[in-house]
């Protein structure tokens, strides 16, 4: 028997999305939500196309072209770029000095009270204190920090280091505790019920296993430090990011040119040294 | 340097104790790393006499009592409060902007090198993407604050302009990586490229790009908090705005409502991701 031609309604119903309900209500949700948001952030792209503003932002971007080449310009530069990279060195250099003693306080791993039987409360009290200092360090963001120094030193370098300095000590130290505390618990725990110190517990139990690990996260930050301390020159910490300010307010758009591609290049051979070492020790 | 000789070597030395090779090419690097630390040092004109100086502790000591107490006046507080919206709205909106952005872009940077047209495309695309995410947000914002104005407008457009050189190279790499069977079937079966899309390749990503897009919506929060600092809106601006006028009470409270955006922040991702992974 042959089956009789569908009605074309009911061919229309099956065809309808089945979930058409609750698409709906979502895309209304959506829509409610997201006009606060844009009213919030006063979003009116139609700015960008005012003659006026439309003018003045070509007139900018026709001056990336050709990038500013003279010898004096390079030459600073370069300048600005090695003390970039020198900042983000220093900066990570006097934060790694300041997490190894917190890493070293703060790990219950090298814990001498906590040997065979649960901590103590004073010592547990005294490691919750240091990982809510480490907490604090770097939840402050870089920027702050930078911000708050350029106050007490003045613009330069030295903004730019502390604030590298005091983010990374929070990070630094946060992650070495981790990583300490994933080590295999035996050979610390064997060091320290035999009645061996605790930095004798970290350089015969714990640090054997995780150099490695802490050694190329160590790189992978002074990576970021480089990126980081560029951002900090626009505020006032010296280097490249100063430069780049300075050249924006003049609107010099080859100076900001040329120092994009520099940084872009500075940024790439970072992130190649950075990986060619964690590689080699992988 | 050399890769080949270095195998080379770790072969001939064999045994457990480190290879010569590789422990030679672990003292050069450590000496290399003691010399940029040094030359760092010796090169930065660093201020260490105004931390080392006698009176260092007491001016120290006075910049940080002026942070005491907070403001906490209404009115400021009514301020604070918007300016804190504005920061989320902005990280949202950038967030979403760039998802959009970023799916376009992923499709074009994610074709298989099959021809050399296609080839050609999807490495031009990728050299966009690449472009777009080594400059960092606030060089962006700084950017867009000359082409747009102040406010957090030029902040949104920059969250957006880093976040699609992140999420489109992501979402290219999960397109490339997802089983292809399924978009092919639906194909070879005469569906359209669209269709096959939308009903094949799109659910099949689509939790990976949720929760890439989240993750970045969580940085970008962060971000949004600080890129007013060149003008770009939300709660920087004010940040740079009362420090400029060395109103420090003004800026303590604003760090303090930086502090409790990261911190909530932390907390929903932690309890979603448990909530996730469990």
């Amino acid at each position: 028997m042959p089956t009789a031609p569908r009605s074309p309604t009911r061919e229309d119903a099956r065809l309808r999305d089945p979930a058409w309900h609750l698409r709906l209500t979502m895309a209304v949700l959506a829509a409610l939500l997201l006009w606060p948001m844009l009213v919030a952030s006063e979003f009116k792209p139609w700015q960008l196309l005012d003659a006026h503003s439309l003018a003045a932002s070509g007139r900018f971007l026709a001056s990336f072209v050709p990038p500013a080449l003279d010898r004096d310009f390079l030459v600073l530069v370069a300048q600005s770029a090695w003390i970039t990279v020198a900042i983000a060195t220093a900066g990570l250099t006097l934060g790694w000095l300041g997490a190894v003693p917190l890493t070293l306080l703060g790990t219950a791993r090298l814990s001498q009270s906590s040997v065979g039987r649960p901590m103590r409360p004073l010592p547990a009290l005294g490691r919750q204190a240091v990982r809510w200092l480490l907490i604090f360090l770097r939840s402050v963001p870089e920027l702050v920090w930078a911000l708050l120094f350029v106050r007490v030193v003045g613009l330069g370098p030295t903004a730019g280091v502390l604030a590298i300095a005091l983010t990374y000590t929070g990070m630094l130290g946060k992650v070495y505790s981790e990583v300490l505390e994933s080590t295999e618990a035996g050979p610390s725990e064997a060091l320290l019920r035999n009645g061996s110190s605790r930095l004798g517990a970290f350089f015969y139990g714990a640090l054997p296993q995780a150099a490695p690990e802490l050694t190329s996260y160590t790189i992978f930050r002074w990576e970021c430090a480089v990126r980081s301390s560029v951002i900090m020159g626009f505020v006032g910490g010296g280097g490249l990011g100063q430069q780049m300010d300075m050249s924006m307010k003049m609107l010099a758009g080859g100076e900001v040119a040329t120092m994009l591609i520099v940084f872009m290049m500075l940024v790439a051979l970072a992130d190649h040294v950075s990986r060619l070492l964690r590689d080699r020790l992988a | 340097m050399n890769p080949e000789r270095q195998t080379l070597n770790t072969d001939a030395t064999g045994g457990d104790a480190p290879p010569a090779a590789s422990r030679r090419s672990a003292m050069l690097v450590l000496l290399g790393a003691l010399v940029l630390i040094v030359a760092s040092f010796t090169t930065l004109d660093l201020k260490w006499a105004e931390f080392l100086a006698p009176d260092a502790t007491a001016k120290m000591a006075e910049f940080l009592g002026g942070f005491f107490p907070p403001e906490a006046s209404p009115r400021f507080l009514a301020k604070l409060g918007w300016a804190s919206l504005e920061t989320l709205a902005m990280s949202a909106l950038g967030t979403l902007i760039a998802v959009v952005i970023s799916l376009a872009l992923a499709l074009p940077a994610s074709l298989a090198p099959r021809t050399a047209r296609a080839s050609v495309i999807r490495g031009a695309t990728r050299l966009v993407l690449n472009a777009l995410r080594s400059i960092p947000e606030l060089v962006w914002a700084a950017l867009w604050v000359i082409a747009a104005g102040l406010g957090p407008f030029p902040g949104t457009l920059a969250l957006a302009a880093h976040t699609v050189g992140v999420l489109g190279r992501l979402f290219a790499d999960t397109l490339e990586n997802l089983p292809p069977a399924p978009a092919r079937a639906l194909r070879e079966n005469g569906v359209p490229a669209s269709a096959a899309f939308l009903y094949a390749t799109l659910p099949q990503a689509l939790p990976q790009l949720m929760s890439y897009s989240l993750y970045r919506w969580e940085n970008n929060i962060r971000a949004a908090s600080i890129l007013g600092v060149v003008g770009a809106g939300g709660l920087g601006q004010m940040l740079y705005f009362h420090l400029s006028l060395f109103q420090m009470r003004e800026a303590a409270s604003v760090v303090l409502a930086m502090l409790a955006i990261v911190a909530l922040v932390d907390t929903l991702s932690f309890f979603a991701r448990r909530q996730l992974t469990d």
